[in-house]
């Protein structure tokens, strides 16, 4: 006979022993992410910006290897019936269906997690080791009042009145007096009819007394509130980028990541984040997302243009005393060298409003050898909340944007 | 919800035991226990283990489980059961009196299996499981806890045992010399035997033996060749080794029978069914069931498919020589059921499909054998006159052990300077090479010296490498 261990629940709740097997798991498996995060950063599919978007990630992590044979090998399957040599029954570097040899195969550890994009901006800037930002005070506002409850009082104006507890106060009473109407002016103070219910009719008013139970001034209840001021951080992001005929789609794409990250980052840590996006030529303007990175122009590079808007644009509307600024261009850095004085002074003054502004030069592998830069023309400004960083490929775009973001400089409140 | 309560279950498998013992099936006690699909996804990751060491991959294997689970592209197991006295089988709460019913027959052929078939007796001691999984557990756990070692470095050791787990001695029933046997035997080996015409045969050229050669024979078994020969190791790094090993020892018959000892089971499950006297509905949804667990995977093999339909075929055929009294004497002397009993004693997979699986039984199975051409899968051969040996090849070379490369030491102290030398024993089929550089680095680690691997590429000879500066692999001449 054999014996039945019956199920307990209570056995089951406490029995999740791959608890701590699965959290070491999962800590590889973030790790592997981490190592990986350049590449994935990288991958055009997340450059985008909804957040709670789940997005796959390849994780080539976490592998058990052993000796095992190559997958370029002949298998013996079964058919049903009528199997004909040169059939194609599958495709190839994909697991066949119900195969029962699954773990001696190489490559089935190939395998995509869902992460949602927040998890993975998570993953991105726990990484990054920016002590200052640790520190640094964000420049916070005083803003919108809003009224909260707290609490209730006897007194109040009429439209906070809690009708619920006033009607449940009156219901007390009644049951302490044993349901008999009292003489109202034996206890506490009458009320008026003018405060609450309408005005009876006259004529009526003694046959009702007997059986009313009028609410008394004591059973009036208010909800007490207060106003509550919320301290609320503002950053604006600006998007500088060059659109003129040099800059083509794939610079365009380096430019996009990087904005990406830095927006991501900056709405990480403020509650409040604009975007603004400033194409420039020869001339600037403020242009929707779309056009910033889709349409492309033409004709010659003045980058002062394009600082000077930015310039514009946040004294009108981001006054650095209520808004964090972080701005960035995007250049290939082909400007005209008559230009390149007016573009270092109109720097100069973007690093005085600006929390961070930096310069990235974008050169796909190799031009900048033989195209004019304007990385030098930079390197002579001293602010420290400047940076300029060269991006040549993918792979540099996240180095690129921790170099960027370690000069944050420390504020001390607005 | 559930249909059923203990009472039936008690019910039921009372009525199942009297046909076990009927039919003379040879068991263990059986014990069940009932679990949810938690539980049962826990216990899956730890191979149905009540008691195992931590490692991050069974997090992982329960992680991969879940999601295929959740995402309704697996079911769970209506059984799982493991080797061990008393045999413990598992049973999920959510399952219907029809599949506790069904897998409670199934469980008693694994079980009658585990205790009759050489490749468990030989190995394991069923009644040591689960108390040798216990104390290893504990032991791990000691090791990770204890503060001058602790868990990165426990992991770092578990996670070089695993990837060389599985190259060990493959067949349970061969025992392992020891150094000084293994000492006689090549000293009577290198004896000339005694040849009537020794003196009129020109004297071959004698090598000289080499007794102090470290292994003095190849080493399968390579966790604990390195155990035993790297003396720089830990006790308690030692000691992992061996856990690791023995784990793998513990599964190697359960690799080297899965199509045995499965087609057993639900040959038996099917017989007990049928003879037990089920309510018509149990009886039709037991129907459904059985054709589930029991049905081809087109393209794969399915090994409840394949080995129940091997049994019948055993059953039928030895039946049928015995009715016509065929000329061979030996063989007709012996009914289908008899046969079948001697065979899950006496065999393993590769023995077993060898010996049962006939021309006319791959042609009624349509076992083909099938390459990657380009992007897609493509058959290459059917089990037609001329061509199904050559499937039966591929097809055994896919079977236990048999596909997993043979590695084996050759030299502990290669080139004087302590260098490792393996060589894969190939046949036809190349090592990933991925997964090779990977797991030779996981071997350098242990072994903390230089390591290589002699192996066939693309029809050339390759050695690999793994030393300080990494890995390399060049042709040989």
């Amino acid at each position: 006979m054999a014996i039945f261990r019956p199920f307990s629940s209570s056995d089951a709740l406490r029995s999740d022993r791959s608890a701590g097997d699965r959290q070491r798991h999962r800590d590889k498996l973030r790790e592997a992410i981490r190592d990986n995060i350049a590449d994935i950063i990288s991958e055009e599919s997340i450059i985008g910006r909804q957040k709670d978007r789940v997005i796959k990630v390849p994780i080539r992590g976490i592998k058990e290897y052993r000796f095992v044979f190559g997958d370029n090998q002949a298998q013996a399957g079964t058919g049903e019936g009528e199997t004909e040599p040169g059939q194609v029954i599958g495709k190839a570097g994909k697991e066949g269906e119900g195969s029962g040899k699954a773990g001696d195969q190489p490559g089935v550890d190939y395998y995509e997690t869902d992460v949602t994009l927040e998890e993975l901006i998570e993953i991105m800037f726990e990484d990054l080791e920016l002590p200052d930002m640790e520190r640094k005070i964000l420049r916070e506002v005083m803003s919108e009042r809003i009224a909260k409850r707290k609490g209730y009082r006897k007194a109040g104006v009429r439209v906070h009145l809690d009708r619920r507890r006033t009607a449940k106060a009156r219901i007390r009473r009644m049951v302490a007096t044993g349901g008999h109407v009292g003489s109202p002016s034996t206890d506490g103070v009458p009320m008026t009819t003018s405060e609450l219910a309408p005005q009876p009719d006259p004529s009526d008013e003694a046959a009702v007394d007997d059986e009313r139970f009028p609410f008394r001034r004591d059973d009036l209840t208010y909800k007490r509130l207060v106003e509550d001021t919320r301290e609320e951080s503002n950053a604006v992001v600006i998007c500088v980028m060059d659109t003129s005929g040099s800059m083509d789609s794939m610079k365009k794409y380096l430019a996009r990541s990087f904005f990406f990250l830095l927006y991501q980052f900056v709405s990480s840590k403020y509650q409040n984040v604009e975007l603004v996006f400033i194409g420039h030529h020869t001339q600037a303007r403020e242009v929707s997302e779309e056009e910033f990175f889709h349409k492309g122009e033409s004709g010659g590079t003045l980058i002062s243009s394009g600082y000077n808007k930015t310039l514009e644009i946040i004294y009108d509307r981001f006054h650095p005393s209520l808004w964090n600024v972080y701005a960035f261009h995007c250049s290939d850095g082909d400007n005209f060298d008559s230009d390149n004085a007016n573009a270092i002074k109109a720097a100069k003054e973007l690093c005085e409003v600006c929390n961070l502004f930096g310069y990235g030069e974008i050169k796909p592998l190799g031009s900048h050898y033989y195209e004019s830069s304007m990385l030098d023309m930079f390197r002579r400004i001293e602010a420290d909340n400047f940076q300029s960083v060269l991006i040549e490929r993918k792979e540099d775009i996240w180095p690129s944007f921790k170099a960027f973001l370690s000069r944050d400089k420390v504020t001390s409140g607005a | 919800m559930a249909n059923w309560d203990i009472k039936d279950l008690e019910y039921w498998d009372a009525a199942i035991r009297e046909h076990v013992d009927d039919v003379g099936l040879d068991c263990y006690e059986q014990e069940f226990e009932v679990c949810d699909h938690g539980q049962m996804l826990g216990y899956m990751a730890y191979h149905g283990m009540p008691a195992h060491y931590p490692h991050w991959s069974f997090g992982k294997s329960y992680e991969k489980t879940k999601t295929l689970y959740d995402h309704g592209a697996t079911g769970l197991p209506y059984e799982m059961v493991i080797n061990s006295d008393p045999c413990l089988g598992y049973l999920m709460t959510d399952n219907s009196l029809c599949l506790q019913i069904l897998t409670i027959a199934h469980v008693y052929g694994h079980n009658d299996f585990f205790k009759n078939n050489f490749t468990f007796t030989s190995s394991t001691r069923a009644s040591e499981t689960l108390s040798k999984f216990k104390t290893a557990a504990d032991r791990v756990r000691n090791y990770m806890e204890d503060p001058s070692i602790g868990i990165d470095k426990v992991e770092g050791i578990l996670d070089a045992a695993h990837a060389l787990s599985m190259n060990c001695s493959r067949n349970a029933g061969i025992r392992k010399l020891s150094p000084e046997e293994q000492r006689k035997r090549l000293i009577e080996g290198s004896r000339s035997g005694n040849d009537p015409f020794e003196d009129l045969t020109p004297k071959e050229e004698q090598a000289e033996l080499d007794l102090r050669k470290v292994p003095l024979e190849p080493d399968e078994d390579i966790l604990l060749f390195v155990r035993d020969h790297n003396p720089h190791l830990m006790a308690w790094q030692q000691d992992l080794l061996t856990i690791v090993h023995d784990d793998a020892m513990y599964f190697l018959p359960q690799i080297e029978t899965k199509i045995m000892n499965e087609g057993w089971a639900s040959y038996w499950h099917h017989k007990i069914m049928n003879s037990l006297d089920l309510p018509q509905d149990i009886y039709m949804e037991f129907l459904v069931r059985h054709n589930q667990v029991i049905c081809p995977h087109p393209g794969g093999i399915n090994p409840y498919h394949v080995g129940f339909r091997v049994w019948h075929d055993i059953e039928q055929r030895f039946d049928e020589q015995q009715a016509n009294g065929a000329d061979d004497v030996d063989r007709s002397s012996m009914s289908g059921r008899d046969k079948m009993f001697e065979v899950r004693e006496s065999d393993r997979d590769v023995s077993f499909l060898r010996r049962f699986l006939t021309e006319d039984l791959m042609r009624d199975l349509d076992i083909f054998e099938f390459e990657p051409k380009g992007e897609n899968l493509v058959v290459t051969k059917v089990s037609d006159e001329d061509n199904w040996r050559d499937v039966k090849e591929t097809f055994l070379k896919s079977v236990g052990m048999r596909s997993q490369p043979v590695i084996k030491v050759y030299d502990a102290d290669y080139g004087r300077n302590r260098a490792l030398y393996l060589k894969h024993e190939a046949d036809d089929r190349d090592l990933h090479i991925g997964y090779a550089e990977k797991s030779l680095g996981h071997l350098y680690k242990l072994w903390g010296h230089r390591v290589l691997l002699e192996t066939v590429m693309k029809g050339k000879k390759t050695l690999l490498s793994y030393g300080e500066h990494g890995f390399d692999a060049k042709l040989m001449r």
